[in-house]
């Protein structure tokens, strides 16, 4: 059984992201029979490819009416497809401006995000700042790939030029590990398969690399030193007494058995935990010991990120949703302020003095934008001075807490240093955040 | 305190492998959804069919909140034209699990003169008003459904937590950006939230984890003898609300759905695929989708679904 990667791709308009995919997808044989008569006859219609006919493939991911009819993408779609090596999710995610923040959605759970770029125009300001947002939300890998070779009649030196480009970026982003494929997408070189056009590229095809790249979830579980320390953030507490499973309460002594039965359910946030291990309970500080980590399927003796379980702790502990569990010898500190980058997604602007909430694990407090203390310039990731940060803006802030939160730096946790900053009244997701004391 | 270990489990068995597979991944993060939902609105309601999809979403919740009960009911919209074999899976279903069970008629829509029967028979479009008079009568603020991204394009668009209006109507332009696992639920007053767990789940992650965890499904699923008639390059079953024209001919074949609909609407395939395993097989060789296969009513256009999504379908 095959393992699981979730990639996001992004680019300027017009790069042919969207035939990309679409060939990704045909050539990977995950373009079922009548997926493939449906867009053919959609593409017929549209006079595609002239009167011989074509296949435009960007059909396949442009799912909304607004966006076949604009020949545009307005917003992020998931695609599925696997190999025999590896499954994969797909955010398909657009390259206009506007939508800066769908790129910033696929890339916060992304394992790999695959940029696009046209070989005739080489690093535009879009490309740099795509790199600049994988750069910030840690993605683990990027691929680049270098598309339209084929319109360059598959010439080595526009390619190496922009991988030069790519490397320069790279470099001033503190990006490491780039990869760079030149691609056509439109005739399939380097997509699939390596192609016999271009001998002087000697590296994977882009499937290869997204076959072979290790997930996060890889990454952490073959971390040398163990990886991230364990935390749990915890979703509701389990306490089934007068309504146990009705199986369970068939079961002769389970009523008696599980009449104290008292368990923390959430998502392991990050790290291994394992029965007997000493833990804090956060924000209240008590350390206690797990004694249980359940499953429907039965107790473990071990848990490892991103398991969903339920712990029973030794000790009576007043904890409820919001609290966090983490290993005792490791656990953060909460606090009332922090520094943060925050990714503006909203079209309002976002001001000092905004009173805003703040949601971060399972905690949602209220929050109070206290100072916003630069704006980044993409093509640098330098900061300048500014006093609100407008939509596709990423910029530093000052944010204070109304609850000690033990939010940690992003740098250390892509899975407890970031936030949702909320509008207090209509509910809407401002600004992603994630911590960054500079 | 300290708890004795629970012995009784509600999976058949636990499973040796420790690696985290295709199939963990997809549990826990559904199951966290599960719990996310429940946390934070008051009054959550799953959409139950007696479809596989329905059952699993409703699978995942039993282990969500084991060793508990499921906190919330379950709605059924029955078209009225729903295959008898699946709403006695579903009577049996929420009675084994302790479950209330809201039903919605589009019958009793039609009785009283509030819809009317469209020309060509179908009533998969008829759902939304009762779903939405449901959702308000129950005053249910969370409605879990069963709905996958690839199963639809304009669905490969929907967020896993996604705000509907006081009519249901999904805005797909402008949707909330979905960060890391951290779901908005945040809401208006006359607002609720459509909350899809399995949204990255394929049509074959499905099979594979229903034949993992032997999960009990309606008998159509699997191949069986039926009376049907082919129309529009599908096989459609005999029944009270589907009948052959005069130029239709009806003959006995082994067949088995992919999908249960409404009768009206819903093909079978030919199939001699009659357990899980061999189930899971046949979907995982097979050339057509689901939808494709089995469902009159998406074929009408390119932005079938879309149209039904923005009025406030699934």
């Amino acid at each position: 059984m095959s393992t699981l990667l979730r990639f996001a791709t992004a680019g300027s308009v017009d790069d042919g992201k969207s035939t990309l995919v679409g060939r990704l997808l045909h050539d990977a044989k995950a373009i079922l029979a009548d997926q493939f008569a449906q867009i053919e006859s959609a593409s017929r219609a549209r006079g595609f490819g002239g009167d011989a006919g074509g296949f435009d493939f960007a059909l396949l991911t442009d799912g909304l009416r607004a966006e076949r009819e604009q020949g545009i993408t307005i917003d992020v779609a998931y695609r599925y497809f696997a190999t025999d090596r590896r499954s994969f999710i797909l955010a398909d995610c657009p390259g206009h401006v506007q939508y800066t923040r769908n790129m910033v959605t696929g890339a916060t759970t992304a394992d790999v995000v695959v940029v696009l770029v046209d070989a005739r125009k080489g690093v535009l300001e879009q490309t740099r700042r795509h790199l600049a947002v994988v750069r910030l939300l840690r993605v683990p890998h990027v691929v680049v790939a270098v598309n339209k070779i084929d319109l360059l009649g598959y010439d080595p030196e526009p390619f190496a030029r922009v991988a030069e480009e790519v490397a320069a970026v790279a470099d001033e982003l503190g990006l490491d590990g780039v990869h760079v494929v030149p691609v056509s997408a439109l005739a399939g070189d380097n997509v699939v398969e390596r192609s016999p056009r271009t001998p002087w590229y000697a590296g994977p095809a882009l499937l290869e690399l997204l076959e072979t790249l290790p997930s996060a979830e890889e990454l952490a579980a073959s971390a040398e030193d163990g990886g991230e320390p364990f935390r749990l953030d915890v979703q509701l507490v389990l306490r089934p007494q007068g309504a146990l499973a009705p199986e369970l309460a068939a079961v002769p002594g389970a009523e008696a058995e599980y009449r104290d039965y008292r368990a923390f359910a959430g998502r392991i946030t990050s790290g291994t935990v394992r029965t007997g291990d000493l833990v804090e309970v956060l924000p209240a500080g008590i350390l206690t010991t797990v004694v249980g980590i359940d499953t429907a399927d039965g107790p473990l003796a071990e848990a490892r990120a991103p398991r969903s379980v339920a712990l029973r702790l030794a000790d009576e502990v007043d904890a409820a949703r919001g609290a966090v569990i983490a290993a005792a010898d490791a656990s953060p500190a909460p606090v009332r302020e922090l520094e943060a980058e925050l990714f503006q997604l909203d079209a309002r602007p976002l001001v000092a003095g905004a009173r805003v909430l703040v949601k971060a694990g399972t905690a949602t407090v209220p929050a109070l934008v206290a100072e916003i203390t630069g704006r980044r310039d993409l093509d640098t990731l330098r900061t300048a001075p500014a006093d609100r940060l407008e939509t596709n803006d990423i910029g530093r802030a000052v944010i204070r807490l109304g609850a000690a939160l033990p939010i940690e730096e992003y740098e250390a946790s892509r899975g407890a240093g970031g936030f949702l900053v909320i509008h207090q009244q209509d509910g809407a997701t401002l600004a992603a955040g994630t911590r960054s004391t500079g | 305190m300290t708890v004795s270990t629970p012995s009784p489990r509600l999976a058949p068995a636990p499973r040796a492998s420790s690696r985290f597979e295709v199939l963990d991944q997809l549990e826990a993060e559904a199951i966290h959804i599960i719990r996310e939902v429940v946390a934070e609105f008051e009054r959550p309601v799953l959409l139950f069919s007696g479809g596989k999809d329905s059952v699993l979403v409703l699978h995942l919740a039993r282990k969500a909140f084991w060793p508990g009960r499921v906190p919330f009911p379950v709605l059924h919209v029955d078209t009225g034209h729903n295959f008898p074999e699946v709403l006695a899976f579903r009577d049996e279903t929420v009675a084994r699990l302790g479950i209330r069970l809201e039903v919605a008629r589009v019958q009793d829509y039609l009785d009283d003169g509030r819809l009317q029967e469209r020309a060509d028979g179908t009533r998969n479009p008829l759902q939304t008003q009762p779903l939405l008079d449901a959702i308000a009568a129950g005053r249910h603020d969370a409605v879990f459904g069963g709905a996958r991204r690839d199963e639809d394009k304009a669905r490969a668009k929907e967020r896993i937590l996604s705000l509907r209006d006081e009519f249901g109507q999904w805005d797909p332009r402008n949707q909330r950006p979905e960060l890391w696992s951290l779901y908005n639920g945040r809401h208006t007053p006359g607002q609720h939230v459509r909350a899809f767990p399995i949204s990255n789940w394929t049509e074959l992650d499905v099979w594979r984890y229903l034949e993992r965890e032997r999960i009990e499904l309606p008998p159509l699923y699997f191949a069986h003898e039926r009376e049907v008639f082919r129309r529009d390059g599908m096989w459609r079953a005999v029944g009270e609300h589907s009948l052959p024209r005069p130029d239709e001919s009806v003959e006995r074949r082994t067949v088995r759905y992919r999908t249960v609909g409404d009768m009206s609407c819903t093909g079978a395939v030919e199939s001699v695929a009659a357990d899980l395993a061999a189930v899971t097989a046949e979907v995982a060789a097979s050339t057509l989708t689901e939808r494709g296969a089995t469902r009159a009513d998406d074929r009408i256009s390119e932005a079938a679904m879309e149209d039904r999504k923005k009025d406030g379908y699934f």
